[in-house]
């Protein structure tokens, strides 16, 4: 199953380095990748409800799987959002960009969360513990970008005013192609690393079975 | 016994027990007047209203730190919680106990904290009053539930300020921006969306953390 969702993944990926040649490229990888780490973290999130309500001990790990998730494309966001304002601004860092700065919070908060469940003892505690993590991950993000947007009153007063990139219909179909690509390559990893997470929960279990 | 009634009981047990053993709100009111010192001294010498009202936040916030990684202590040392679990009582009681007592420490380390500073540094506006107001709201309301699940761990309090700092950013802004800008309404009214958003949040998961 997983070699088929790799399969699959080189027919969404191989046309979109046909599209590389547009201007502003970059937006093509970049835009998706934060798209979907949003998506990872909403679908922790939505998980670490169905576990709270419901209280199904699977959903701890497919919770925990997605933020893992969300953490790697929030860091490739950060890298990407870099690299763009390099070439774009001719600076690596800048705080008027604001979804560059939620980013960071994010990935601030986000990379506690393993801080958080390594420090628990594995269990039911833990589990909902997590899950309750997630959940307020999930509510931080608009918070954080109304926050933001309000701090730019009086950290920037002048509004950073760039022209967007132009969308034309081509455009906007390989952007739609890349973030189809790119969130079929989420959801590959997801299933990946749950199954890989899952053998491994079965191992130690068989393992505390057998001592 | 209604839910009202279990609130004030344990609040008034945390406010007792601070009261007698005196050990977090004098070392809350001291580190507080060290750091505003320390900021004297780290301040350019022509330093602006604004940076110093800054650093009035940055403060609070480290304060409620120190105060929140100290919340739970008696509850993890002395097994308080195993007994309030069993206590025939809506567990989110607990919470709204402990926050409501965070909430007076925190008040009262203020009471001190915002008269040294008018002194050290510029007076401060109501508006900044208004804010610090609201802002323990919040800071009590999602720093006892962070508290609890760190505690819980083996980090304990080391752990409290990796997701706290990231979660009370909102906060800081509105209270910084209650106080710098012309337009504080607009601020106070972001703080209060954001206690009001993550009071709920709290109140409804504690019960999920301190299930054994």
């Amino acid at each position: 199953m997983l070699l088929l969702a790799g399969v699959l993944l080189a027919i969404y990926w191989a046309p979109e380095d046909a599209d590389q040649g547009f201007s502003q490229k970059i937006f093509f990888i970049h835009v998706p990748v934060a798209l979907t780490a949003y998506a990872c973290f909403g679908w922790a999130a939505w998980k670490a409800l169905r576990l709270l309500l419901k209280g199904d001990e699977r959903h701890d790990l497919e919770s925990y799987t997605a933020v893992h998730m969300g953490v790697i494309f929030g860091v490739l966001t950060l890298a990407t959002g870099s690299i763009w304002a390099k070439i774009s601004w001719n600076t690596w860092w800048t705080w008027s960009e604001q979804q560059l700065v939620l980013f960071l919070v994010l990935f601030l908060f986000y990379s506690a969360y393993f801080m958080l469940r390594f420090s628990l003892e594995p269990g039911r505690q833990r589990a909902n513990i997590s899950a309750v993590y997630a959940l307020f991950g999930v509510v931080l993000i608009p918070v954080s970008f109304l926050a933001i947007r309000l701090a730019e009153n009086f950290i920037h007063p002048v509004v950073f005013t760039r022209d967007g990139p132009q969308m034309t219909t081509t455009m906007f179909v390989s952007f739609l192609v890349c973030l189809a690509g790119t969130l079929a390559l989420a959801a590959a990893l997801y299933l990946n690393e749950l199954a890989g997470k899952r053998i491994d929960s079965r191992l130690r279990e068989l393992r505390e079975a057998l001592l | 016994m209604t839910y009202l009634a279990d609130v004030v009981a344990l609040t008034r047990k945390d406010l007792l027990l601070q009261l007698r053993a005196r050990d977090t709100l004098p070392a809350m009111a001291l580190f507080v007047l060290s750091a505003l010192v320390v900021f004297n001294f780290a301040l350019p010498v022509e330093e602006s209203r604004l940076a110093a009202l800054g650093l009035l936040w940055v403060a609070i916030v480290f304060t409620a730190l120190l105060g929140l990684g100290r919340t739970w202590a008696a509850e993890r040392e002395q097994h308080v919680l195993d007994g309030l679990v069993l206590a025939p009582c809506d567990r989110s009681a607990i919470w709204a106990g402990k926050a409501i007592s965070t909430f007076v420490f925190l008040a009262l380390v203020e009471l001190i904290a915002l008269p040294a500073f008018s002194i050290f540094f510029s007076p401060v506006s109501g508006a900044t009053v208004a804010g610090v107001l609201l802002a323990n709201v919040g800071i009590c309301a999602v720093g006892t539930l962070f508290a609890a699940m760190s505690s819980a761990g083996r980090g304990r309090e080391l752990l409290l300020p990796l997701f706290f700092l990231p979660l009370i950013l909102p906060v800081v802004v509105g209270g910084v921006g209650a106080g710098a800008t012309d337009d504080p309404l607009r601020y106070l009214g972001f703080l209060a969306l954001y206690d009001l958003l993550f009071a709920i949040l709290s109140w409804a998961s504690f019960e999920y953390v301190v299930t054994e």
